[in-house]
């Protein structure tokens, strides 16, 4: 109990670092770096909170695919540096005092919670084949209780990459999207 | 660990992720910062299926993540678009529904 203490803190101490780290640095570069190690430091709370699937993925898909999603465009873009203090109006100088006065908020919500079982360490966990956080459970309960669920987010994905395909294919402005040909058919076909 | 520590994390990181959105002005960076949101929604969620000791909040922190992923595809899709057609990839400039003659020029 103690070690998982001692981790806890270590890995909080990772997670919030590495947002700070993605706010505060100028470089677009840096600040996808900096929110890997976050989802590191994530994947390592999920352990300690036995959702051991939830932190494979979170290392995979994350960690992974969507961070090198984030470097590709970074470099395809060209992250320049933006000055952070210079520019903008009285909305972006408030920015602390909107994320200070939304902890505060969050933390009155938190104290002033009716939930008994907060705290707790948590439920016990039950000891047979069936443990709780395993690939074994959730896959289980994707396909059957959360079937639907499970279908719906499969189905986003499938618009998602569609509409990714359309927004990036090249083109200048809307003139195409005004073709009596077939949209998707013909944005292809130009690539 | 007592759950209100995770909890109490959870609210910082969405808070730290919220401030950053606002101050941010690039794009890509206002991005990664509602992914920030999301992990420390996530974190929340997973936090209170340990505390129940139900995998539903697991299940629910995965169609998190799925719907994060979308969103990341179809914001860098914007951003790649953005570029192609020489905008400013800068929020402050991209004010052209504001602006029709902007818009005009624009196209």
């Amino acid at each position: 109990m103690v070690l998982q203490g001692i981790l806890f803190f270590i890995a909080a101490a990772g997670a919030i670092g590495g947002a700070v780290a993605v706010v505060l640095l100028r470089n677009p570069f840096f600040s996808v770096l900096a929110l890997v190690c976050h989802l590191f430091a994530l994947a390592v709370l999920f352990l300690l909170l036995y959702a051991q699937f939830i932190a494979a993925a979170q290392l995979i898909v994350y960690a992974g695919a969507v961070m090198v999603l984030y470097v590709f465009v970074v470099s395809y873009v060209g992250g320049a540096d933006e000055p952070i203090d210079e520019g903008g109006g009285a909305p972006r100088a408030l920015a602390p005092i909107f994320a200070g006065a939304l902890l505060v908020v969050l933390a009155l919500a938190l104290a002033g919670s009716a939930l008994t079982l907060l705290d707790t360490n948590g439920a016990k966990l039950p000891d047979n084949g069936n443990a709780y956080g395993t690939p074994e459970q959730i896959g289980e309960l994707l396909l059957t209780k959360y079937l639907l669920p499970f279908e719906v987010a499969s189905f986003l994905l499938t618009v998602a990459a569609v509409c990714a395909v359309v927004l990036a294919r090249r083109r200048r402005g809307l003139e195409e999207l005004t073709d009596d040909s077939p949209l998707l058919g013909e944005g292809l076909g130009k690539r | 660990m007592n759950i209100s520590w995770y909890i109490a994390l959870s609210a910082v990181l969405f808070s730290i992720g919220a401030g950053g959105l606002v101050a941010r002005r690039s794009p890509l960076v206002m991005l990664l910062c509602l992914e920030l949101m999301l992990n420390g929604a996530n974190l929340s969620l997973v936090a209170f299926a340990r505390m129940h000791g139900d995998g539903g909040g697991q299940i629910f922190a995965l169609v998190v993540m799925v719907v994060a992923a979308c969103e990341v595809v179809v914001g860098l899709g914007l951003i790649v678009a953005l570029y192609r057609n020489r905008l400013p990839i800068d929020i402050d400039e991209l004010d052209h529904l504001k602006d029709p003659q902007k818009a005009d020029s624009a196209l």
